[in-house]
């Protein structure tokens, strides 16, 4: 019976596919592993109800296909029971797999009091940074101050902001455990900050600030990738973060020069509505 | 509804027409191609649909041999491919799908199965193919347009859409939004047809809890794009604006490739709301009449009543109620509000529940049946495990946090293409190969249809189980090549072009089907008018294929549901609905129920 033997195939194979695949998730860098294993809980739960429905299915026309010697088909039009027990059991593993979702989803939108912020800034078709200087503070921004030596719209005005520290299509630096709040902005189109290793990942969205954080738990240099389709140039919008230790995190910020944003300079194009 | 029940309808009187009062066609021209016929209506929205649908088949060909082989053609650069995903995942969805399963499926079958003699507005009808056929046209013109069509991905997100870094700016996205708008104002008059013939048309003893289930998934489906694609209307006609006239509905303040443009005030993220209050509920508008139509399939080919009918329909309405209050599922990473997350992930993975209930209900149709493995019936197998595979993988997007690592990457193109595109395909063959006898008259070649069920169905689910592994990984979808990066190991890029190939065979594949479906138009084995043996109305016609008007002289009247395969004590293993409870034939049935 090679339609039963096809579907019995397909179970088994998708697991031993599952279990063998080379291809995984990339190697944790970030406090995020509850979602890795709430990934796990997922995959336990579907893998098992898909196994169970497709060798079921197989048996059913294995055993019940037509033959010449009919076994008396069941009519029976529905069965209270059988139908509520089901009903209860998978509303019982989807809750099994939404609890953990959703407490891990209250850690993931609250962000720590003593996060460090970084602004992370998107355009076509790269990544800038900026992180607030010995104050603490990043100054106010917005689109009318962009111009040529003032790429990312610092306000000239705000004086939280003349000792912000700007990062123009370099690579981000961030301290190892030390929880940081990333504040998202773009100057053109959607974008999506997204590392791998770090499983967060946001919009960026023109008109508003979003955000995300987590707390590097990993050195070393992970790629950044732009997720959220932003025209021709989408797929090479890469760039490097460097997770470090704090010492050496701290000699590469020494280096960095504070903004001190010159004169307001407004592109010549059309005023602001 | 488990004994045969005596109805009062036997003893209201049929209506019988005067065969001149059914303003019947008089010309060629009204009769073949201005018809008013929902049977003819449906065979041009399939045959439309279906040449839309090997165009986008034919793209995804490119799109695969660019991934698979990157750099190897150099015409399909990032620009092309992102127009080739961006055409072939719209005609997919809104042009092939929606105008096959409700124009296609709703016309031919919604009439027939009521026990109907047509739609109630048969003009309406006619005039929502032709919109519909307008709309294709627009977008087919988009391919030769100044700057091609638009690469803005099918979800059409501004400000980027409408902007100079994304090809087919030019022109491609008006052509698009214009040929949207079209196509729901010609959905419109035919999603009318399709809800007032449900509830308006049906013939005596047709209560609607009697009706197959192909009709509860086409009719509410219908009600669902009634109220889903009035969002996408409108959010077509404000992209539009802001892109001819300068509107900010959807537009902020904003720097062009360094230059600043005269925008500001609006909202990127009110567009994703309107979009997918629309995107969300439109994948079960393909889906709920999938539902249906699988459900008739297997009972009839399994013999058997389909198991738990009232559960189903309730599921089917709790799926189409649920499903506007889930749209945000797809934004979970759009920087909405983040506590959105919560309940719209809780009410996600609510739908889950009516949605396993009507897979068990399926399987457990199968369980102590009598199953023919027809070619309609491998079809809906195969859609079983597609859809199971596709809905489980579901469960992990729909969990917010677990979509945050997943979404826009390669595990979400292999969830959707399970769930919403392969599934609903497999049904709509299983369905053509099931019907096909009572639109010709002759059935469709058996062996080459259970060749193109192989390819088709381990091709595809060969093609796409192993995609999510490319998500986990971390391969972004919408790249037209990764590139290089370190989580990204060549074995990777063997498994893309593994899927290419894979991709080519199933494609080419296809041709079978075609050839199949255009040959036994000629050359099939003649069908009579119910080869199946089943007990819904369409199968009971006096002629075959139903002329116009559907029943001749009389109506029919129903005296039951439509599942009454294998009833103890009945002679034979079906009772047709139109059957009058004094002419079952009891009995003890013969040892073999007829067809193999
Ligand atoms: C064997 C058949 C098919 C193949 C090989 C195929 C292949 C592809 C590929 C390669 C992509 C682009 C992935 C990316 O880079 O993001 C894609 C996108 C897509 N496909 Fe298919 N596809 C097939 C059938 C279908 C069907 C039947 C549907 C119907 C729903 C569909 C709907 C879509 C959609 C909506 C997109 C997303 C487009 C976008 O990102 O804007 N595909 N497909
Ligand atoms: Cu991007």
């Amino acid at each position: 019976m090679y339609v039963a033997l096809a579907l019995f195939i397909i179970a088994i194979g998708s697991v031993v596919f599952h279990l063998l695949s080379p291809w995984w998730w990339t190697p944790i860098a970030s406090n995020w592993s509850y979602i890795d294993h709430t990934i796990t809980i997922t995959f336990w739960i579907t893998g098992l109800v898909f196994v169970a429905v497709v060798l079921f299915m197989a048996w059913c026309v294995w055993r019940y296909r037509h033959r010449p010697q009919q076994a008396e088909v069941l009519y029976e039009p529905e069965n209270k029971r059988l139908e509520w027990w089901l009903t209860v059991g998978t509303a019982i593993g989807v809750a099994a797999m939404l609890a953990p979702g959703l407490y891990v989803w209250r850690q993931f939108i609250t962000v720590p009091p003593d996060a460090d912020e970084v602004e992370i800034v998107a355009q076509q078709w790269q990544w800038s940074y900026r992180l607030p200087g010995p104050d603490g503070r990043l100054g106010a921004t917005a689109i009318r101050h962009i111009s040529d030596d003032n790429p990312l719209g610092l306000d000239p005005d705000d004086p939280r902001g003349a000792d912000d520290i700007m990062v123009q299509g370099g690579e981000l630096h961030l301290p190892i455990g030390r929880p940081v709040k990333a504040v998202l902005r773009s100057l053109d189109v959607l974008h999506d900050f997204y590392v791998p290793e770090f499983r967060a990942k946001m919009d960026l969205i023109p008109g508003m600030v979003t955000y995300f954080w987590l707390t590097p738990t990993r050195t070393g240099t992970f790629e950044v990738l732009c997720a959220e389709m932003c025209g021709v140039g989408h797929a090479f919008m890469r760039g490097f973060v460097v997770v470090a230790e704090e010492s050496d995190y701290r000699a590469w910020l020494e280096q960095q020069q504070p903004a001190r944003p010159t004169a307001q300079r407004t592109v010549p194009v059309m005023a602001e509505r | 509804m488990a004994d045969v029940p005596l109805d009062r309808v036997a003893e209201t009187a049929t209506t019988e027409v005067e065969d001149l009062s059914l303003h019947h066609p008089h010309s060629w021209l009204t009769r073949y191609v201005f018809s008013q016929d929902a049977k003819t209506i449906s065979i041009q929205y399939t045959v439309t649909a279906l040449v839309i649908g090997f165009i986008a088949l034919f793209l995804s060909w490119l799109m695969r041999l660019q991934l698979g082989f990157p750099g190897t053609f150099a015409f399909i650069d990032a620009a092309a491919y992102y127009q080739l995903i961006t055409m072939h995942g719209m005609m997919m969805i809104v042009y092939v799908l929606t105008a096959v399963l409700l124009g296609g499926f709703g016309n031919y079958l919604i009439p027939l199965m009521v026990g109907a003699r047509d739609m109630v507005f048969p003009y309406a009808n006619m005039l929502s193919y032709w919109f519909y056929l307008l709309a294709v046209v627009i977008l087919l013109a988009s391919f030769f347009a100044p700057g091609g069509p638009t690469g803005a991905g099918w979800t059409l997100y501004p400000p980027q859409a409408i902007l100079s870094g994304t090809p087919g700016q030019e022109s491609g996205i008006i052509l698009m939004l214009v040929s949207l708008i079209v196509f729901i104002a010609g959905f419109t008059m035919g999603g009318l047809n399709y809800v007032v013939t449900v509830l308006q048309g049906r013939t005596r003893g047709m209560t609607l809890m009697r009706m197959p289930l192909t009709v509860w998934g086409i009719f509410t489906a219908s009600v669902m794009a009634l109220l889903a694609f009035p969002a996408l209307f409108v959010a077509s006609v404000m992209m539009l604006f802001d892109k001819l006239f300068g509107t900010s509905f959807f537009m902020p303040s904003l720097i062009e490739l360094g230059t600043r443009l005269d925008y500001g005030g609006g909202s990127p993220i009110l567009f994703q709301h309107l979009f997918w209050f629309f995107g969300h509920p439109e994948v079960y508008i393909v889906a709920l009449p999938a539902f249906g139509i699988v459900s008739d399939l297997i009972a009839t080919h399994a013999r058997r009543n389909i198991f738990g009918y009232r559960m189903m329909v309730w599921a089917i309405l709790a799926i189409g109620a649920l499903s506007f209050v889930v749209w945000a599922h797809h934004m979970y990473v759009s920087g909405m509000n983040p506590w959105f997350g919560f309940f719209f992930a809780t009410t996600t993975l609510i739908i889950a529940v009516p949605t396993a209930i009507k897979v068990y209900n399926w399987i457990l149709t199968l369980w102590r049946g009598d199953i023919h493995l027809t070619v309609p019936m491998l079809f809906a197998l195969g859609f079983i495990v597609t859809f199971v595979n596709g809905g489980l993988s579901g469960l992990f997007l729909g969990n917010v946090v677990v979509d945050v690592p997943l979404s826009d990457t390669m595990f979400v193109v292999a969830h959707f293409h399970m769930v919403m595109g392969i599934a609903p395909v497999l049904v709509i063959f299983g369905a053509i190969y099931h019907w096909y006898p009572k639109v010709t008259g002759r059935m469709m070649n058996e062996a080459l249809g259970k060749l193109h069920f192989w390819i088709t169905f381990l091709g595809t689910y060969a093609i796409f189980f192993p995609m999510h592994y490319l998500g986990l990984l971390g391969v972004p979808r919408r790249y037209h090549e990764m590139g290089e990066a370190s989580f990204f190991p060549a074995s990777a890029q063997m498994l893309n072009a593994y899927i290419t190939v894979l991709a080519l065979i199933v494609g080419a594949a296809q041709l079978l089907f075609l050839f199949n479906l255009i040959w036994s138009i000629r050359h099939g084995r003649e069908a009579g008018g119910n080869p199946w043996r089943a007990t819904s109305l369409e199968w009971q016609t006096p002629e075959t294929p139903p002329p116009h008007g559907n029943w001749g002289k009389e109506q029919p009247a129903v005296y039951r549901w439509a599942y009454d395969y294998n009833v103890p004590g009945v002679a034979q293993d079906f009772i047709p609905q139109n059957m009058p409870p004094e002419a079952v034939p009891l009995g003890a049935r013969p040892a073999s129920g007829g067809m193999s």
